[in-house]
C-alpha cells in the first residue's frame, strides 16, 4: 500500500523488547549470580510488526492476554519508542490504555481534565469551551472535585473516556475501556464510539469481546506473542482467534434478551 | 473524503511523523501553557489544606532569618559583621539549588501515572520543579532586600547583575543535575537518597555559615582557588556581593570577597550551560526506557 495524504498510521517492522528482572536489590542479585541463576531476561513484546492504516478506519486489535496489545498502543501513542523499526502517525492522538488515561491520582477530576487536555495540545480557551460537555458526559456527579486516586475504576474510566471523545483527536485508542463501565455507560460509549468512527477519525479498539468488535470495527489485527498473526476482515479475524464459537457461551447469562443491541452491549 | 482528513488550524494536513515528543527542553518551553499548569499545580499542592497558604512562603524565610540573627549573629558571634545577612543571602541560593535538585530528581517517579500513559516531553517535570523552587526565591529575596535596607545598605547596579548571575547559575546547574538524577532515579530509587546526601554537602561547601575570608585565611591564596571551582560557591558569593557586601563599611569589606568574582561567575555560567546540554543529551539517551521502568 502506498502512503498518501489519507494515511493515518504506518508501522514498519517495529520490535519492542522488555527486560524482565527477577531480582531487584543488590543482595538478591549477588545471591542469584553466585547460584548461577539468571538475573534478567529480554524478550520481544512486539516482534517485527508492520501495518498501514488509513484515516477513518476502525481497527479491532485482538489477542490473548500478554500478546502485546497495550504495548502496541503505547507505541502508537508515543509513550514508548520501538527498539527498531519505525512508527509514524498523522494528527493528534488520544489513548486510553488499560482502561484509563494518564491521570494524576492526587489531582481532582477537574484538574485532571484540564491537564490531559493540555498534554493533548489543547489551548486554554479550547478546554474551557469543552469542559462542561466533558463533565456532562462523564456524569460522575460530585466526585469531580475529589482526587482521582479515590475514584472507582469505572469512574476513572468514565472520566478518561469523556476527555478522549471530546478532545479533537484524529486517532483514538481505546484499550479495554468498556471492561469496567456499567451497562448504561457501555451503551452510551458504544454509541459515542460509533459517532467517532463515522466522523472519520481513526479508531483503534482493543477488546476481548467479539460482539463489540464486530459492531465497531471494519478490520481486525490479531497479535500472538508479539507477532502480527492476522490482519484483515473482522469475521475472519474473530474466527482466527476462535472467539466466534465461545462468544455465544460467554454471553449465556444475558442470552434471554432478544434485543440484539443489548446482547452486544453485554458482550463487552 | 478530504473533509475526513485531520487538519491543522491553518487548514493544511499535518505531516506523518513519529508520535513521540522529540524536541526535549525546547519543546518544554514551546508548551508554556502545559508547563504553567504543572507549576501552578505543584504550588497549589504544596499549600493545599493550609489556611495561610502562600503567606507561608514569607513566614518560613522570615523565621529563618530571625534564627540566624539571634543564634549566629548574637550567640555565635565570630566577628563577621552583619553575619545574619551573610548567612541568609547564602541560604537563598543553597535552598533554591537544593530544592531544584531534590524535587527534580523525584519528579519523574512522582508523576509516573501520567508519564506511563501520556506522551509529553518528560523534561517537563524536572523543569517544573525548578520553576516551583524559583517561585519561592522571590519572597526570600524581597525579605533579604528589606533586611539589607534596614542595615543601611546602598544598592548598586552591579549588585543587580550579581543576583541575576547567581540565580542563572544555580538554575542551569540545578536543572542539569535534576535531569540526570531524575532518570537515574527511575532505574534505581537509591539516587533520591544520594541526592539527599549531596545537598547536605552543598550546605557546607559554600561560604554560607562561614565567611569566605576564613577560607582564604586557612587555605591561602592558591588553595582557595580550588575551593572556588565549586560553582555554587561563586553563586553564593555573588548574592553576598549584591546584598551583604553593601551593608558593610569600607574597612569591613577588605578581604571578604575573592577577586575576579564576576569574571569567574560568567565562566561558570557558560560551563553550566554546556553541562545542561550534556544532561539533556544523556536524558535523551535513556528516556525511551523510562515509561516501562516506572512501575
Ligand atoms: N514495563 C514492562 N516491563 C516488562 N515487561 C512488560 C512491561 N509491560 C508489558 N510487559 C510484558 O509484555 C507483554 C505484553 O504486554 P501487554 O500489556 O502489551 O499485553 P496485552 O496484550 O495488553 O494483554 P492484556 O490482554 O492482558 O491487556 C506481557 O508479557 C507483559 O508481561
Ligand atoms: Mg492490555
Amino acid at each position: 500500500m502506498s502512503i498518501t495524504d489519507s494515511t493515518s498510521i504506518v508501522a514498519e517492522n517495529i520490535t519492542k523488547s522488555f527486560t524482565t528482572r527477577y531480582q531487584r536489590t543488590a543482595k538478591q542479585v549477588a545471591v542469584a549470580k553466585m547460584k548461577g541463576r539468571k538475573v534478567s531476561d529480554r524478550f520481544d513484546a512486539l516482534h517485527d510488526v508492520s501495518f498501514q492504516i488509513e484515516q477513518g478506519e476502525s481497527i479491532g486489535l485482538m489477542g490473548l492476554n500478554g500478546s502485546g496489545k497495550s504495548t502496541l498502543l503505547k507505541i502508537i501513542n508515543g509513550v514508548m519508542a520501538p527498539d527498531s523499526g519505525s512508527l509514524r502517525t498523522r494528527g493528534r492522538i488520544f489513548g486510553l490504555i488499560a482502561t484509563s488515561a494518564g491521570f494524576h491520582p492526587q489531582l481532582s477530576g477537574r484538574e485532571n481534565i484540564i491537564l490531559n487536555a493540555a498534554i493533548l495540545g489543547m489551548t486554554e480557551a479550547e478546554t474551557r469551551r469543552k469542559f462542561d460537555e466533558i463533565v456532562d458526559f462523564a456524569d460522575i456527579g460530585n466526585r469531580l472535585d475529589t482526587p482521582v486516586g479515590h475514584y472507582s475504576s469505572g469512574q476513572s474510566a468514565r472520566l478518561g473516556f469523556s476527555v478522549a471523545v471530546h478532545a479533537d483527536c484524529d486517532i483514538f485508542l481505546a484499550d479495554e475501556v468498556l471492561a469496567v463501565g456499567d451497562r448504561p455507560f457501555k451503551r452510551k460509549c458504544l454509541k459515542k464510539m460509533e459517532e467517532i468512527r463515522d466522523s472519520g477519525r481513526t479508531l483503534f479498539y482493543v477488546s476481548h469481546a467479539a460482539g463489540s468488535v464486530r459492531r465497531m470495527c471494519n478490520r481486525v489485527l490479531v497479535l500472538q506473542d508479539g507477532h502480527l498473526a492476522f490482519d484483515g476482515d473482522v469475521d475472519e479475524g474473530i474466527k482466527f482467534l476462535h472467539y466466534d464459537d465461545e462468544s455465544d457461551e460467554a454471553n449465556e447469562p444475558d442470552a434471554d434478551e432478544d434485543d440484539a443491541d443489548e446482547e452486544l452491549g453485554a458482550d463487552i | 473524503m478530504t473533509s475526513l482528513l485531520p487538519t491543522r488550524r491553518d487548514g493544511g494536513v499535518p505531516p506523518l511523523r513519529s508520535p513521540a515528543p522529540r524536541a526535549g527542553l525546547l519543546e518544554v518551553f514551546q508548551r508554556r501553557y502545559l508547563l504553567r499548569l504543572l507549576v501552578r499545580r505543584e504550588i497549589n499542592a504544596r499549600y493545599s489544606g493550609s489556611f495561610l497558604g502562600l503567606i507561608w512562603s514569607y513566614i518560613n524565610p522570615l523565621s529563618q532569618f530571625c534564627i540566624y540573627y539571634f543564634i549566629l549573629g548574637k550567640l555565635l558571634d565570630r566577628g563577621t559583621p552583619n553575619f545574619a545577612v551573610h548567612v541568609f543571602a547564602g541560604m537563598i541560593v543553597v535552598h533554591f539549588f537544593n530544592e531544584t535538585f531534590n524535587a527534580g530528581t523525584r519528579s519523574m517517579v512522582r508523576n509516573k501515572n501520567v508519564i506511563r500513559k501520556m506522551a509529553l516531553p518528560r523534561e517537563m517535570f524536572p523543569v517544573a520543579s525548578m520553576l516551583v523552587s524559583l517561585y519561592h526565591v522571590a519572597p526570600q529575596l524581597l525579605i533579604l532586600l528589606v533586611v539589607c535596607l534596614a542595615y543601611g545598605w546602598n544598592p548598586d547596579p552591579m549588585g543587580l547583575l550579581a543576583i541575576v548571575m547567581a540565580i542563572t547559575l544555580a538554575m542551569l546547574l540545578g536543572t542539569g543535575l535534576a535531569l540526570l538524577f531524575s532518570v537515574a532515579n527511575v532505574f534505581f530509587r537509591d539516587f533520591a537518597s544520594v541526592v539527599g546526601i549531596l545537598t547536605n554537602f552543598v550546605r557546607f561547601g559554600v561560604p554560607m555559615i562561614y565567611p569566605y575570608s576564613i577560607v582564604e585565611e586557612r587555605f591561602g591564596e592558591t588553595l582557595s582557588q580550588y575551593y572556588l571551582y565549586n560553582p555554587l560557591a561563586s553563586a553564593v558569593l555573588l548574592v553576598q556581593r549584591a546584598t551583604w557586601y553593601g551593608t558593610l563599611t569600607v574597612e569591613e569589606r577588605a578581604g571578604e570577597l575573592p577577586s575576579y568574582l564576576f569574571e569567574r561567575g560568567a565562566i561558570m555560567i557558560a560551563i553550566a550551560a554546556v553541562f545542561l546540554v550534556f544532561a539533556q543529551w544523556v536524558f535523551r539517551h535513556f528516556e525511551d526506557r523510562i515509561p516501562e521502568r516506572l512501575t
